[in-house]
């Protein structure tokens, strides 16, 4: 049990060149997929051990810290853990058959092992308790994400993974630069102890030009608007399945790093006293969750539409945490997790809608409800989610964050919040309309007979449904847990 | 403040944002990598500069307790550092490679345009 | 009894309705009727044990960490859910009727859905706290909504998307804002006797915009101009149109509103604030206009839809006037008014199916082929107006006398003027189709009276709003438990 830890990134790190020597398209997969599943069964018994606000510091190599580099758990990280590595294991389930149709059959092992590869780098990222080893797991994550979005059947996803690659570069290495600072400042790279020396560092500025490209590079990562290019590309040409798995986890990583940062290492004083971080992330924010939901409206392809609909989703977190209250932050961690639910769920049976009807331009989906009934009900449900209907996780954090605004007396906000739902309501409420009822104009695809998706793409879906649907009634759980990675997160490391 | 003394600085600075120039400024997506190599380079010597110690040496322990030793620290990450900044290019060379072969050139606006041709579908 | 029971006979007949489907109709629609004769019998026992003055509450289920879905009774509650249930079953008699005369398609998605909303509207009658209202009401929304686009046809699809547009950008724009602002000034959703906002300190002005954060944001109520989507909603099958588009739907608005009023606010506090003073102008409005342009209908759906936006806002009105005569009066206008309006839109159903006619202008000599139908129809319409023998007159006689004690005339002259409209629109009806001769065109088509079904659910809403004025008692008894401070 001790070991545990270090079995969670190891485990996909290893089993990653053993599945390249594996070779078999489906065995490769298996193997993929157990480990996975394995990956998410460790960060479960993590975040069991750590639910009490106990903090497990991991010692790699036996060398303490802050000399040797430790991997650091609480409760603020161990529930993305569970997040990365749950939806990685039920999207992999989904991508078996979604990846026969756009994967070369020859080529599969070598996705798969760069899926494990990228788990491991997103986990890492999570659970590392050294600032170094962040930027290495960034990379590990970064670079087999380029290669995971190249393997996109369009040849756009060549174009889009190249802009994601010298964006994401671009990105990592602002956070290289923060990191260096950071350390010529403080003399350690130890979060910990960072957060420790930074109060008493000689040289402050070196401090705020550190801050500064952390601030900004771990924004690129995010896809923060005005920051989020790279996204939009990447989502849409993407194979789906990559698409569902990074929606709902990488942007999130980079936003557990961001808040860690704020919070726990810069500390609220500094970032939102003294930087005023407030007045720089807010904006951003509402300008996000307004502009991209007004063009979300505007797309005439599902995937685009859900791509620039997740830049806008950031928007709220981002909101949250700009608050840089309790509630707040309850409010982004507990929409971190409900949004990578629901928007899995999304990009998932938009991955079944492409595998049978070969597109997902908007106006070739009418009618399909006839036609595909488990994947427009799938779709339909998830999509009530991001409007935020009561009984979905949805309502839980919209709720949350709306009243965490209002107790700062941010009224303004809120009400832009409530207008980007209502766009929300639009843009999701037309693809629907569409799936359930003729197009009035009349298109001339509707003759085509559509069969369900096989049962192994439908059941992950359904199975992270009926998660949001739990999480969406009995909220108060993940609520709960949320609230204690907020405090965790205020509190700063003991 | 000694501003020719921190020469090291200067060069770190004229060579990042020469990288970044070239990076945003060029449609070739061969000399786009060249630019993020030298942004990447240029980190690379701040990194180094961090680690030195006036009047040290190498980090290489000997039986004098007077010797002064530069930080070894920087020098590791670094090392690190330049293995993933190897594989970054690397990856952004096979998808050139893989970019000329499916659009057959590899300037970024004859991509766009190719690109706009077959829009929405 | 715990009132979550009220939920499960509409949801547990779900399985039976799609089990039985097209193929066994007469089982699926027997199952229905036995599910509806059981959740009558559950609504009459919390009745007589909220007359008994016992506490009747669930447990709850916590979807935020502060506030959780629960349901507990209260005498208005007691009231909606007596009417909404007892309807459901008339209503269902009806449809097996129409449903059937009409050769509606789909009859199982329309039956299940159907099920589903009434379950929602026991969950907004029996809600324990603002939030169980809120997503009951959104449920309600959500379930409906394949019910309006059910013919399918271009016009219903356009309906529909009118219908939950306006519905739901007011529910999350407004209303969901209103009830966190309620949520962060108090700390808690509770329905809770003289209301959790009177001694919350808020402003005069603050009070003023977050009534009007409810009013506009509860858009079943109808208040213009957010009014549209009700005539819009006219499309679907008249059963839809009866029972929750005159009673489930729009009163869950109204409802809401008044147990907003009464629990949440506080009557005292909106008197004495004079929040509602701006909000007033809007309900006569509505009251007025509505009525005026009920009266430019030939379509009979759309001018008793119009009606009902006027009716509402009657009821809305009788809210705001916040004195504990008008709102016991908005109280019992939501059972006068739901057994008028739905003998009224039984009997268009009926002309519907009997006769395939659906304009005002076709009605001539109507009565003497379906005399039943017409002189229910009389009936209903004295109903809404609120003359004797209806029990729409006590009713109107309680709004009335509230908005006495305010000390102005406008708003008596404004109920008495829309009374005058009412009988201007609604009289004529019943009148021509007695006194006018049959067109010389229509004189050999021979067609009799509505299916049997439609006549006997006809035959009892009728009596029933007849029985009301002369046995108005239980529902006053009821009313009178209403803990107001």
């Amino acid at each position: 049990m001790d070991q545990l830890p270090a079995l969670q990134v190891m485990l996909p790190l290893v089993m990653a060149p053993l599945v390249v020597i594996v070779r078999h398209p489906k065995w490769s997969w298996a193997l993929a997929t157990i480990t996975s599943f394995l990956a998410c069964w460790v960060s479960w018994l993590l975040l069991q051990q750590v639910m009490d606000g106990s903090v497990i510091r991991y010692a790699i190599g036996g060398w303490e810290a802050p000399t040797g580099i430790e991997f650091y758990i609480d409760r603020a990280n161990a529930g993305v853990a569970l997040l990365v590595s749950g939806l990685s294991s039920l999207v992999l389930v989904y991508a078996y058959h979604s990846i026969q149709r756009t994967v070369d059959k020859s080529k599969h092992y070598l996705f798969y092992a760069g899926w494990l590869l990228c788990l491991t780098g997103l986990i890492g990222m999570v659970i590392t308790g050294d600032a170094f080893n962040v930027f290495v797991f960034l990379e590990i994550s970064s670079l087999s994400t380029y290669m995971l979005i190249a393997f996109g059947s369009d040849r756009r996803a060549l174009v889009a993974s190249y802009r994601y690659l010298v964006l994401g570069s671009v990105g990592a290495s602002f956070i290289l630069i923060g990191i260096g600072f950071l350390y010529a400042a403080t003399g350690t790279l130890n979060m910990v102890d960072l957060a420790v020396r930074i109060p008493d560092s000689e040289s402050p500025r070196a401090v705020l030009v550190a801050f500064s490209f952390l601030t900004v590079g771990l924004m690129i990562k995010a896809a923060v608007f005005p920051l989020h290019g790279w996204l939009l590309n990447a989502y849409h040409h993407a194979p789906i399945a990559v698409t569902a798995f990074l929606a709902g986890t990488a942007t999130k990583v980079s936003l557990y790093i961001l808040m860690r940062m704020f919070f726990s290492i810069f500390g609220d004083d500094y970032s939102f006293g003294l930087m005023l971080l407030n007045w720089v992330l807010l904006p951003a924010a509402i300008a996000s969750f307004l502009i991209m939901s007004l063009v979300a409206i505007y797309q005439t392809d599902l995937r685009r539409m859900l791509a620039y609909s997740s830049v806008a989703q950031i928007g709220y977190i981002l909101a949250g945490i700009s608050l840089a209250t309790q509630q707040g932050l309850t409010a982004a961690v507990v929409h971190m997790f409900n949004h990578g639910m629901v928007k899995a769920t999304l990009f998932m049976s938009v991955g079944c809608i492409l595998y049978r009807v070969g597109n997902t331009h908007i106006p070739s989906l009418d009618r399909l409800m006839s036609r595909m009934p488990f994947t427009v009900v799938a779709f339909i449900i998830a999509g009530l989610g991001l409007v935020g209907v009561p009984l979905t996780v949805g309502f839980v954090s919209k709720f949350t964050l709306i009243s965490a605004l209002l107790e700062q007396g941010w009224w303004p906000a809120a009400v832009m919040i409530l207008v980007s739902s209502v766009m929300a309501t639009a843009y999701i409420g037309r693809v629907i309309y569409l799936m359930l009822f003729r197009e009035a104009r009349g298109s001339t695809v509707t003759s085509h007979g559509y069969r369900e998706v096989p049962i192994l793409m439908l059941v992950p879906m359904y199975v992270l449904l009926a998660l949001g649907l739990y999480f969406g009634i009995f909220g108060s759980q993940t609520l709960s847990l949320a609230e204690g990675a907020a405090s965790t997160l205020l509190g700063g490391y003991q | 403040m000694d501003v020719i003394g921190l020469y090291n600085y200067w060069i770190v600075i004229v060579l990042m944002m020469a990288g970044l120039y070239i990076l945003i400024a060029r449609y070739n997506l061969i000399k786009k990598m060249i630019g993020l190599s030298v942004f990447q380079t240029s980190i690379f010597y701040l990194y180094i500069t961090i680690g030195k110690v006036e009047g040290g040496t190498a980090p290489i322990l000997v039986d004098d307790p007077h010797v002064v030793y530069s930080n070894p620290l920087p020098h590791v990450l670094i090392l690190t550092a330049i293995v993933v900044g190897v594989a970054t290019t690397a990856v952004a060379l096979a998808l050139t490679v893989r970019i000329y072969e499916a659009y057959g050139t590899i300037e970024e606006d004859e991509i766009r345009a190719a690109n706009a041709e077959e829009q929405d579908i | 009894m715990n009132p979550v029971w009220t939920l499960l006979p509409p949801l547990l007949v779900i399985p039976f309705i799609i089990g039985f489907g097209e193929a066994k109709r007469n089982l699926r629609e027997g199952a229905i009727l036995v599910a509806g004769t059981v959740l009558f019998i559950m609504n009459v026992v919390i009745w007589r044990a909220t007359l008994a003055g016992e506490l009747q509450a669930s447990g709850e289920i916590a979807i935020l960490s502060q506030f959780s879905l629960k349901l507990v009774v209260e005498p208005m509650g007691v009231v909606f859910g007596l009417l909404a249930s007892f309807l459901w079953v008339v209503t269902t008699v009806y449809s097996i009727g129409y449903m059937r005369g009409h050769n509606e398609q789909n009859q199982t998605r329309f039956y299940t859905c159907f099920a589903i909303a009434i379950a929602a509207v026991m969950a907004a009658a029996y809600a324990g706290n603002l939030l169980t209202l809120f997503v009951a009401y959104e449920v309600i929304t959500i379930s409906t909504f394949p019910l309006v686009t059910h013919a399918g046809h271009d016009a219903a699809v356009r309906a529909g998307k009118v219908y939950i547009g306006i519905l739901m950008s007011t529910s999350i724009g407004l209303f969901l804002p209103a009830m966190i602002w309620v949520a962060t000034t108090t700390g808690t959703l509770d329905f809770s006797e003289g209301g959790i906002l009177s001694d919350a300190g808020l402003s005069r002005f603050s009070l003023a915009v977050l009534l009007g954060l409810f009013v506009f944001g509860i858009g079943k109520a109808a208040v213009m101009p957010l009014h549209r989507w009700l005539p819009a909603a006219m499309v679907a099958p008249t059963p839809v149109s009866a029972l929750l588009h005159a009673v489930a739907v729009v009163k869950t608005g109204v409802f809401s509103l008044l147990k907003i009023v009464t629990y949440i606010f506080g009557v005292d506090t909106i008197a004495a604030s004079g929040a509602a003073e701006w909000l007033l102008p809007f309900t006569a409005f509505t009251v007025i206009v509505a009525s005026i342009v009920a009266f430019t209908k030939d379509n009979l759906k759309a001018r008793l839809a119009y009606s009902t936006i006027s009716q509402l806002s009657y009821i809305v009105m009788a809210a705001l006037l916040a004195t504990t005569m008008s709102v016991s009066g908005g109280v019992m206008h939501i059972v006068m008014h739901a057994f008028g309006k739905i003998t009224l839109f039984f009997c268009a159903g009926a002309i519907l199916v009997g006769a395939h006619k659906d304009s005002v202008s076709q009605m001539d000599g109507l009565g003497r082929r379906m005399p039943l139908t017409m002189a229910a129809f009389f009936i209903g319409a004295l109903g809404i107006i609120g003359l004797p023998p209806t029990g729409g007159t006590w009713s109107k006689l309680l709004i009335a006398g509230g908005s006495l004690d305010t000390g102005t005339w406008i708003w008596i002259s404004v109920l008495m003027l829309s009374t005058l409209l009412n009988i201007a629109y609604l009289l004529p009806i019943p009148l021509r189709a007695f006194f006018k001769p049959v067109p010389e065109h229509e004189a050999h088509d021979e067609h009799g009276d509505a299916p049997a079904a439609c006549r006997y659910a006809i035959a009892v809403t009728a009596s029933v709003t007849v029985l009301l004025f002369f046995f108005p008692g239980p529902l006053t008894d009821l009313v009178s438990l209403i803990p107001w401070r």
